[in-house]
């Protein structure tokens, strides 16, 4: 890869004049750090009644009762961290095994045809995934998954009284939508495991998949997991496609059967509606709190994915 | 021997699995355009659907052909994306430009850093972001406002998209040009960028994609609008809004007109990335003959 010149002449005085392209671009490109530091600045003001009026208890608080002024965002973030987390176990054995495929098996054809497949994954839009699990998967899933898992594990309160619509649901759209930047980023880590560590293997009489399960992939292991911090961030931010399929309703499931809420669908929802000024500044709280916690699991993922392949794309 | 056996069906073993779950993976892909194909056809074969706003649920009389369209929808989706586009494109290539030219520079790695948070936002937060900005001091949901929150997704992807198709460009037509006595800026943006412009015409293409799509950034800013306008500065209508609420109405013609929505929205958003692709191949071809 080409890097800049360095045309700084070696020997004597700097005598060229300033470099003012630089200047200029330079603060063009100062506007994504600027609109990042603008953002939270504003959520961070616009929430400030409620940060000053409910201070921590706002994140332990169960109650929304817009009539009473009595707010707490600990169902959303449960909503939040459980459809996450569910989506996560659903989604990483899938997106790494066909990582898997992609880097290391598979005629160019085939490849590329999967490769393709899994890219127009990642440009359907939400709320395309959204109508899709409202009419189609959120049904299914019920009828074939939902009542039968809890009419077997009936002793099982956390498997009990399925809904269409429900954490549960949610998880499984999700899982569909965090595959292409699980499986793209692990490819990519995958791929840049040195092909000295591969032959090495094999020249001492591994098979395939021991040299997949014992080399390869133990080597790759802290880029997969940014890969799935990385995906885990875009499932805690993910807005159109959980609202229409969570149930929309407020309170910390006994199931992951039942309905229940996350931080952004209650914006989503109720946000155009709120009238008052701490009711909106509630709202406004929650979006902060989400864009906190996926600013931190952002910037965790990047650094581990950066250590093992040097610049992984976020946007893969 | 015995032993090798196992090890050698192990093997197989997981590579077949590996491959199976490699098939279930691709399986919604499949079922969301199947779906979507299927259920939004009956709507899209009439010209109505084109050329008509939408209008009320006809529940339970509906006419043998419905006259509800969308193509206030499609006006306003291409006016936000069009506008974001303008703001987000020649600033997110300048920034792409910088971060190539001067990767070494003190505002770089913020820069990148801040790109790559930015592209993991959560749109729902730009959204409240633009609403506080551009909708309250005007008190008023504008298609300005929508079209900021959609620049400020697309950013991000296009500097990044800029960035990559600028590096690789060889180092020796820049120091050519440079040995020729050219100044920098010409050196970076005559010389070098006309040479990566696939690459960048394909990150731009990718974020004008990923605009057309979204809905959370819209909700509180250009909000939704029943009729056909073309002026920014009223609430406006766009084809995710169409389909994120009438999916959730209790009405089968509506919900007929969202999945028509919904399928104009795949067709789109299938077409600008199958575009963008032959784009960068061109683009990888031609870095090739540099």
């Amino acid at each position: 890869m080409a890097a800049a010149v360095e045309t700084r002449v070696i020997t004597g005085r700097d005598s060229r004049p300033p470099d003012r392209f630089k200047s200029v671009v330079g603060v063009v490109a100062a506007t994504a750090p600027a609109v990042l530091v603008l953002i939270i600045l504003v959520l961070l003001q616009q929430a400030w009644p409620a940060i000053k009026q409910f201070g921590a208890g706002f994140l332990t608080g169960t109650d929304w009762n817009p009539v009473t002024n009595s707010f707490g965002a600990l169902p959303a973030i449960f909503g939040t961290v459980s459809t996450s987390f569910m989506a996560l176990v659903f989604a990483v054995p899938v997106g790494v095994a066909v990582a898997v495929v992609l880097a290391e098996q598979g005629q160019g054809t085939i490849r590329g045809i999967i490769g393709t497949g899994i890219e127009l994954l990642a440009a359907i839009p939400s709320v395309v995934y959204g109508i899709w699990a409202l009419y189609v998967l959120a049904p299914w899933a019920y009828l074939h998954l939902e009542v039968p898992i809890s009419k077997h594990a009936i002793a099982i309160g956390w498997l009990a009284d399925p809904a269409v619509r429900s954490l549960f649901s949610a998880a499984l759209v999700l899982a569909i939508m965090i595959l292409p930047t699980l499986t793209a980023i692990s490819r990519d880590v995958i791929k840049a495991v040195p092909r000295g560590l591969k032959e090495n293997a094999v020249a001492l009489g591994a098979t395939w998949w021991e040299t997949m399960w014992k080399v390869i992939l133990p080597t790759a292991r802290p880029g997969i997991i940014g890969a799935t911090i990385l995906a885990l961030g875009r499932a805690l931010g993910e807005t159109i496609a959980v609202t229409m399929v969570i149930g929309n309703n407020y309170q910390i499931p006994h199931s992951i059967f039942q309905p229940a809420y996350t931080l952004a669908s209650v914006i989503a929802n109720e946000f155009n509606e709120a009238t008052g000024r701490i009711y909106t500044a509630a709202l406004v709280e929650l979006g902060l709190v989400l864009i906190l916690v996926t600013l931190v699991v952002n910037i965790v993922a990047l650094l581990l994915v950066r250590s093992v392949s040097g610049d992984a794309r976020a946007n893969a | 021997m015995n032993r090798n056996l196992r090890r050698g069906y192990t093997s197989s073993f997981s590579l077949g699995l590996m491959y199976l779950l490699t098939v279930l993976a691709l399986i919604p892909l499949g079922l969301v355009l199947w779906f979507t194909i299927t259920q939004g056809f009956p709507s899209v074969i009439h010209s109505e659907f084109f050329l008509n706003v939408e209008r009320p649920a006809c529940e339970p009389t509906c006419p043998a052909v419905s006259q509800a369209g969308v193509a206030h929808a499609i006006v306003g989706t291409g006016i936000l994306v069009g506008l974001a586009s303008l703001m987000a494109v020649p600033i997110g290539i300048l920034g792409g430009v910088f971060l190539a030219e001067y990767s070494k520079a003190r505002w770089a790695g913020w820069v990148r850093l801040a790109s790559d948070v930015l592209v993991g936002t959560p749109s729902i937060a730009i959204g409240l972001f633009a609403y506080t900005f551009f909708v309250v001091p005007f008190h008023h949901f504008s298609g300005y406002a929508g079209a900021i929150a959609l620049a400020i997704l697309m950013l991000p992807i296009v500097i990044r998209t800029t960035e990559g198709a600028v590096l690789l460009i060889p180092n020796g037509l820049r120091e050519s040009g440079l040995a020729l006595g050219l100044a920098r800026w010409r050196v970076a943006l005559q010389l070098i960028l006309p040479g990566a412009a696939p690459g960048v015409i394909t990150g731009a293409l990718l974020a004008v994609a990923r605009a057309s799509g979204e809905t959370a950034p819209l909700l509180f800013t250009s909000f939704g609008n029943p009729i056909l306008v073309t002026n920014p500065n009223i609430a406006m209508q766009a084809l995710p809004l169409t389909v994120f609420r009438y999916a959730l109405l209790p009405y089968k013609s509506l919900q007929a007109q969202a999945w028509g929505a919904a399928l104009v929205l795949v067709v789109l958003v299938l077409a600008i990335n199958l575009m963008s692709r032959w784009v960068l191949r061109r683009q990888i071809r031609l870095a090739g003959q540099l």
